[in-house]
């Protein structure tokens, strides 16, 4: 049986337990040294592969044309891997032993939110949370926001890839000008914060010493004749004054990663997101501080989080959103990695359709600032009802011969409220006492 | 007594759970409805370009700022000024019918960050701080008006869609449920559900309201909450029952590139919207007003991908058999470098806030002065702007 202090850390930092797992040995912050095994065991396509692929189904269309069977055969399977994608992302929080990592993983994949339109950014939302995201999760966050700033996902997403300086070779040439959506967006939801110290005339410089930032055949690509000449002054320093060159992007970007608003930012956001909703401007100035000591490490602003007196209180003030809640459900039902990439096709659809109900259809939240944090946006009357419906359907599926006692017993311990206990023993049927504990707010809160 | 369910929500985050009874427990008396009159605010999330919605093709500026975005072929002149979005051509007879108006060059108090999020959040606020910076315990316009309603009940006002919607969050209760949304179990389970929820009134009022809605109302099979079409119709038949006052969303409208193939799709669901509350309503459309808000407008001149940036000074599209109709309403500010809001924006010449304050007042009786002070404290409503009929 787990202890109490297991499952409030299971709760509160990691995706709930899972009865059959090994826990893995060692404090909070050791989840995150050293490489995961579960990255040899789900090897995942890389972007370049994947442009690859892309230029090979463009390349059948000219030649056979977009009606030849080939073309819609390879067109087909580029499809599929979009969607497991997501299912390959729900494997690991399920099977993961260090669920902080995979916590921290959709942390900063909210963060840096990606919606894909077209079947072409689908494909290739699956390397972006590979390569952009999931390596740069506890170094520096300048690596972090480089790598997904630049990422091809992210350049379709806030429309990167239609920017072109008006001065431009490509900008005279065409007559095609400046987008401000991603210099805007790294500014208010990447770094600084709304509330930080910049302005609109600060949003179009830095729009412009991004222009040239885009999309080649294979992959992110600078293409100086479509950057603005000259340099930028963007928050009182001047940019990219040399000739046009990614590394004056990176240059900013790396100034932006250790501003002190963008210290209190992402502090603020991590309270929020792994604590609550009251605000704490002590921890908030302590983590802030800390990070920018160590040169804008994010393993150093978990540290401080992670040892807050907060961080193991019993009280659990937060909802876990709809993707959460399904990996938390199939870990406390035994499912691994495997079991979820079994899925078929049609069972992956249901999975879809079942979180689009509960109010979040995967990878599509409303806009780039991703997904709401308070209690009271995921539990709305009709959310409330589809999660209900999808855990009674999960438990009848797939655990109409487990005890629901020994099975509570197990996910909490005793933790269990009391009248949790008297309900699932006192449920019609074992697979409706099951439900009643995946329903309960014991699974839901954290 | 009636305590709302806001009122346990915030008691549950600040104290931790609660022991208290369900709000909705709470007797439901068969007092008349709140008057005959329909309100059905839908947010455009995203900023919708009021500029090529209600394009003024009459001053020269436009076409000169939006070489690639000013032609289109469908265009329909409203009132040799201002023309409409060929996209919303389904709506022309409604126009022909005075059952459409517009506003043109409003916004909220909401300037200089251009954020969606906390544009958003003032417009559904309806607060009077121009940052726009969230504050703790804020509340809807929406829901503050519920308080200044007599009759009003848990029916009377709708949330439609499975979102939260801040508009209609606050002290006064309102219902919420989406097309598509269903929930049945056995009254043993339904029993011990309760058990498990009662000290978690967020939960518990939640259950309770979808146990209730789910018997009362068709789960519309098929019915999909992120198709306009279905929330429309959804809404429609809440408003021939009990509810006066309705709200969804509708998203979609960002369109930074591409715009004449984005906008054009965030247009037909709006279109698809208004004509399926319309044909849904049957009698009730002629006491019926829709009024259709976003958070800012977009920039005056097209950027250089085909769409349009952030902006300030936008429109609002209003249907209904209630409505003032045939009308552009607002006053233009004009285009030139020296009229557009920092050289870059519609300059707004009014509050989006006076017209929905004095829609409200014409609709529903609310006094102006309560308006002015409890839903939209820091506006002067100011004469009626005289968008009902």
């Amino acid at each position: 049986m787990p202890t109490r202090s297991e499952i409030t850390q299971a709760m509160r930092f990691e995706y709930g337990i899972r009865p059959d797992e090994v826990r893995f040995q060692g404090k909070l912050l050791d989840q995150l040294a050293g490489a995961d095994p579960l990255d040899a065991l789900l090897p995942v396509e890389s972007t370049e592969a994947r442009f690859v692929e892309l230029g090979k189904l463009r390349a059948l269309r000219q030649s056979m044309g977009g009606q030849a069977d080939a073309f819609k055969q390879a067109r087909r399977r580029l499809r599929r891997q979009g969607a497991i994608g997501a299912m390959r992302n729900l494997a690991r929080m399920v099977q993961n032993p260090r669920g902080f990592r995979e916590r921290l993983f959709a942390f900063w994949l909210d963060h840096f939110t990606v919606s894909p339109r077209r079947a072409n950014e689908d494909y290739m939302l699956g390397a972006y949370l590979e390569e952009a995201i999931r390596p740069h999760i506890s170094g520096r966050f300048s690596e972090l926001l480089k790598a997904a700033v630049t990422h091809p996902s992210m350049l379709f997403y806030l429309d990167q890839n239609a920017s072109t300086g008006p001065n431009s070779v490509a900008g005279q040439r065409h007559s095609r000008g400046l987008n401000e959506n991603l210099a805007r967006e790294v500014l208010e939801l990447h770094t600084l914060g709304v509330g930080g110290p910049y302005t609109q005339v600060d949003v179009r410089q830095f729009a412009e010493l991004l222009t040239g930032l885009g999309i080649g055949p294979e992959g992110m690509r600078f293409s100086p004749n479509r950057a603005e000449p000259g340099g930028e002054d963007i928050m009182g320093r001047q940019y990219g004054a040399a000739r046009a060159n990614i590394s004056h992007i990176y240059e900013f970007l790396d100034d932006l990663a250790i501003n002190p608003a963008t210290a209190t930012h992402l502090a603020r956001k991590l309270v929020v997101h792994f604590i609550g909703p009251i605000e704490r401007p002590a921890l908030v100035a302590d983590m802030a501080q800390a990070y920018l000591d160590s040169g804008g490490n994010l393993t150093s602003i978990y540290e401080v989080l992670i040892n807050d007196p907060a961080a193991m209180a019993a009280e659990f003030p937060k909802v876990r959103p709809p993707f959460e809640y399904v990996a938390t459900v199939l870990r406390a039902l035994d499912f691994d990695a495997e079991g979820v990439l079994n899925a078929s096709a049609s069972g992956t659809r249901k999975l879809g359709k079942a979180l689009e109900a509960m109010g979040q259809r995967p990878f599509k939240p409303s806009g780039p600032d991703g997904w709401p944090e308070a209690a009271e946006s995921w539990i709305t009357p009709p959310q409330l009802a589809a999660r209900i419906s999808w855990a009674g359907q999960a438990a009848r599926t797939f655990a109409d011969d487990r005890d629901p006692r020994t099975l509570m017993q197990n996910v909490l311990g005793d933790t269990a409220p009391e009248f949790l206990s008297f309900a699932v023993s006192g449920a019609e049927t074992k697979w409706e006492g099951v439900a009643l504990l995946l329903v309960s707010p014991s699974l839901m809160r954290r | 007594m009636t305590l709302s369910r806001r009122k346990f929500l915030i008691q549950s985050t600040v104290l931790g759970c609660s022991a208290a009874a369900s709000p909705l427990l709470t007797p439901v008396t068969l007092a008349a409805a709140p008057g005959d009159n329909r309100l059905v605010v839908i947010i455009l999330r995203g900023a919708m370009d009021g500029l090529g919605v209600v394009r003024p093709s009459g001053d020269a500026d436009y076409a000169r700022y939006r070489p690639s975005l000013a032609a289109d072929n469908d265009m329909q002149d409203l009132d040799g000024f201002f023309a409409l979005n060929g996209a919303l051509k389904g709506l022309m007879p409604l126009w022909h019918a005075k059952e459409l108006s517009f506003v043109q060059a409003v916004s909220t108090p909401y300037r200089d960050k251009r954020s969606h999020f906390d544009g958003q959040d003032l417009l559904e606020t309806g607060s009077d701080d121009a940052s726009g910076a969230p504050k703790s315990g804020q509340t809807g316009w929406l829901n503050r008006a519920l308080g200044l309603l007599p009759d009003a009940r848990q029916e009377t006002a709708f949330s439609v869609g499975t979102a939260r919607m801040l508009l209609l969050d606050g002290a006064q209760p309102y219902s919420s449920w989406s097309p598509g949304a269903d929930l049945e179990m056995s009254p043993q389970t339904e029993a011990l559900l309760a058990g498990i929820y009662a000290d978690d009134p967020l939960f518990a009022s939640s259950a309770e309201m979808a146990l209730d809605l789910s018997a009362k109302t068709e789960s519309m099979a098929g019915g999909r909450a992120g198709n306009a079409k279905a929330l429309a119709a959804f809404t429609a038949a809440r408003l021939n029952e009990e509810t006066r006052i309705a709200s969804f969303s509708i998203g979609g409208w960002d369109t930074h590139n591409n715009q004449n193939r984005n906008l054009a799709r965030a247009l037909k669901q709006l279109s698809d919207a208004i004509l399926a509350l319309k044909s849904g309503l049957g009698a009730n459309w002629q006491r019926t007003t829709i009024m259709a808000i976003t958070e800012f407008g977009r920039t005056a001149r097209e950027n250089g991908s085909g769409g349009t940036d952030h902006g300030t000074g936008g429109a609002m599209v209003m249907a209904g058999g209630a409505l003032n109709g045939g009308h552009v309403f607002g006053q233009w500010p004009g285009l030139g470098e020296l009229d557009l809001y920092q050289n870059r924006d519609l300059e707004p010449t009014d509050d989006v806030r006076r017209y929905l304050g004095w829609a409200l007042r014409d609709l529903f009786g609310m006094e102006a002065s309560a308006l002015g002070s409890t839903v939209f404290p820091g506006v002067d409503m100011g004469d009626n702007v005289g968008i009902i009929a």
